[in-house]
């Protein structure tokens, strides 16, 4: 009798594990199913917009390291590579470095960025202890003596050094930069796009179709079976678009299946026909990640204030971004793209306290034409800054606006060259990024922390200047001649 | 039997046609050189072409002409590419593409502390080529698990712009190179199987 109990439960028991791992089975293979019930843990800031694009990071069932390391590099592999990091894959292949990857392999970026471990995560999605620079630098204050004493947990938190992107932090471009004002005397900005010159040699841009022209209001194109307001066609008017040659069409009308079709509302793919480096940093950014199908290697839905981490507008919380909701379709406003569109939606301190703000109150009198172009200092202007870019390896630059507002945030230093220094000293700017309390009233005083990084680096070269004094005066006294 | 005939036939002559193309393939892939000499190969390409970008690149337009700087920040100060930097340059891009071989340049008075010598080769090594002017040196160790040949040679001032640059170096441990005297080495490591 016991044994036919224990018979049914061990039944029952193999019947329900059965079932559930059919469940499980089911869910993984159904690209459309909801996967969170598969989430280890809550992702990092960074990714959890796209948690649920799991073959995004895991492309194939138990991946590897290498494989995961595929995915890192396909998503973050570029910008790495335009920042020049300071710790690429390439220096720990070396066989002589075989012992420091045993400690520390820096060679994957899993190693130190495990994703789905809240309880260890730190800034920057950083899981290792903060103090890992130690593991191979452990005898700096021998090379540096300004460094003992120092713990290794402030390498990278004190504004002094980043692990990836040192671009506006080593040492010899402090010193080029020391002593400069708070605010440059002459502010330098990078040159506009020059579409006349570029247009003809880029491959994808369609100049046949759509020659470089202005078009007059008779020439729009659309096809008499579609009907629209006058009021689109005076706004289209008005735009770079049809000072461009940039005819309806151009927009609205894709070949699909060799047929020509008119669609009313084109996305960001029919955008990238022109403006491609802008859509790819949307679509590397947080406002456009969710719609990067390729890289995802699954459809999800438009990002929507709603699924941000940070506060937004309640009556927005639905919105769906694309290139769009930022810039009206037919009107491409870019006055009201860089900073209306981002308070239409951002509802934190830092974005909030803009408007009493002193960088605001430099965009209103560039408004009012009482200062000349690019002096106010708009959301767009840090966050998404206009940047000379390389392309195609180099073959030529180009000046884009940077859409991936990452680019220049995380770590914040990384916002310095490209931004802070259009107008500001770099001491200032090292200053005024490292205090929080500056950062969320919106720049509204002056820094009240001082990182010492740029007068070290003065000591060390007048320790220097000294040293070649000495070696100079040295060498004259050995050349001259014996009394 | 006619039918028979013309496939031998046409067998024989593809045959024939194949075999000088199976022989060089078969020489094409029969080892006929050892590390060493590969190492010895390698390095010959790698100083030449380093000497022919200090002398007469560097070196003609930073001190004869004098028409641009060279800089470890090229970039930003928009000059050239210091020549032990093109090498290190060149070095990251092979190890992109291959684990067949990797080279590094070190020194025993290194700028970068990174690139002193690290293993006991690389030590030994590095010893040996700057205390013996025209000689280099070889070994055998194991890194990682991986038995490696390894191959030193030594790394001469060719120029007057490497002297001048590493003496005044904020960063240099000596100050006194003169032209000719060995700065560093050249490590070329090769895995070796079984």
């Amino acid at each position: 009798m016991l044994k036919n109990k224990n018979l049914w439960l061990w039944l029952i028991w193999l019947l329900l594990t059965l079932a559930f791992t059919t469940y499980l089975v089911m869910k993984i293979n159904n690209k459309a199913a909801d996967k969170s019930i598969f989430l280890p843990g809550e992702t990092t800031h960074g990714h959890h917009q796209i948690e649920l694009a799991c073959g995004a990071c895991h492309s194939k069932s138990f991946a590897d390291k290498e494989a995961i390391q595929e995915s890192c590099m396909n998503c973050h592999g570029k910008a790495l590579k335009d920042n020049d990091d300071k710790h690429p894959k390439s220096k720990f292949t070396d066989p002589r470095n075989a012992e420091r990857v045993a400690i520390l392999d820096a060679r994957y970026c899993v190693t130190c960025h495990i994703e789905h471990n809240p309880e260890v995560t730190l800034e920057m999605g950083v899981t290792m202890p903060p103090d890992y620079c130690h593991l191979c630098h452990e005898k700096i204050a021998e090379e540096r003596p300004s460094h003992e004493g120092m713990a290794f947990t402030t390498c990278a938190s004190a504004g002094c050094h980043n692990y990836h992107d040192n671009q506006a932090l080593y040492e010899d471009y402090l010193i080029k930069h020391l002593h400069q004002p708070d605010i440059l005397d002459k502010q330098e900005f990078p040159p506009d796009l020059n579409l006349d010159e570029l247009a003809p040699v880029l491959p994808e841009y369609p100049i046949k179709d759509y020659p470089l022209e202005r078009l007059k209001l008779v020439d729009a194109n659309a096809p008499l079976n579609i009907e629209y307001d006058a009021e689109i066609l005076y706004e289209w008017f008005d735009t770079t678009h049809a000072n461009s040659g940039v005819n309806c069409t151009a927009c609205h009308q894709q070949t699909i299946n060799e047929k020509t079709v008119w669609t009313d509302t084109p996305d960001h793919k029919v955008c990238a026909s022109c403006h491609g480096p802008e859509v790819d940093g949307f679509l590397a950014g947080k406002h456009g990640m969710r719609l990067d199908s390729e890289r995802l290697k699954q459809e999800l839905t438009a990002m929507t204030p709603d699924l941000a981490r940070l506060p937004m507008k309640k009556d927005v919380q639905h919105k769906e971004l694309g290139c769009n909701s930022c810039h009206e379709a037919h009107d491409y406003n870019t006055t009201t793209a860089r900073v209306e569109a981002c308070l239409g939606c951002h509802d934190d301190e830092h974005s909030l306290a803009y408007i009493d703000s002193p960088h605001h109150k430099l965009w209103k009198q560039e408004l009012a034409g009482e200062l000349p172009e690019h002096s106010g200092v708009t959301c767009a202007t840090c966050h998404m800054p206009r940047i000379e870019k390389e392309f195609m390896d180099g073959m030529f630059y180009m000046g884009i606006v940077q859409h991936n507002q990452n680019d220049t945030l995380q770590p914040n230093e990384k916002m310095l060259r490209p931004v802070c220094m259009d107008c500001h000293g770099l001491g200032f700017g090292i200053d005024a990024l490292a205090d929080e309390k500056l950062i969320h009233n919106n720049f509204d005083g002056q820094p009240g922390v001082h990182i010492e990084s740029m007068d070290m680096a003065e000591v060390r070269m007048k320790e220097a200047e000294e040293k070649r004094r000495r070696l100079r005066e040295q060498a004259k006294d050995e050349n001259s001649p014996t009394p | 039997m006619l039918k028979l005939k013309k496939v031998m036939i046409t067998a024989t002559l593809v045959a024939a046609c194949a075999l000088p193309f199976t022989a060089s393939s078969e020489i094409a892939d029969t080892p006929t050189f050892t590390p060493k000499q590969l190492a010895d190969w390698l390095h010959l390409v790698m100083s030449t072409d380093r000497a022919v970008y200090t002398k007469k690149i560097v070196n003609r337009l930073v001190k004869k002409d004098k028409v641009i700087k060279a800089s470890e920040h090229f970039e930003d100060d928009k000059a050239l590419v210091l020549p032990a930097q093109m090498f290190r340059f060149g070095a990251e891009e092979v190890a992109k593409k291959t684990d067949q071989f990797t080279y590094s340049l070190q020194s025993l008075w290194p700028i970068n502390k990174q690139n002193a010598p690290r293993t006991e080769i690389e030590k030994a090594g590095l010893a040996y080529v700057s205390e013996n002017k025209g000689e280099n040196y070889y070994g055998v160790e194991e890194l990682g698990g991986t038995q490696y040949f390894t191959a030193v040679y030594a790394d001469p001032a060719v120029a007057p712009v490497c002297v001048s640059c590493h003496n005044e170096h904020k960063d240099t441990p000596k100050s006194d190179f003169k032209l000719g005297d060995v700065m560093g080495g050249v490590v070329i490591r090769i895995p070796l199987k079984g």
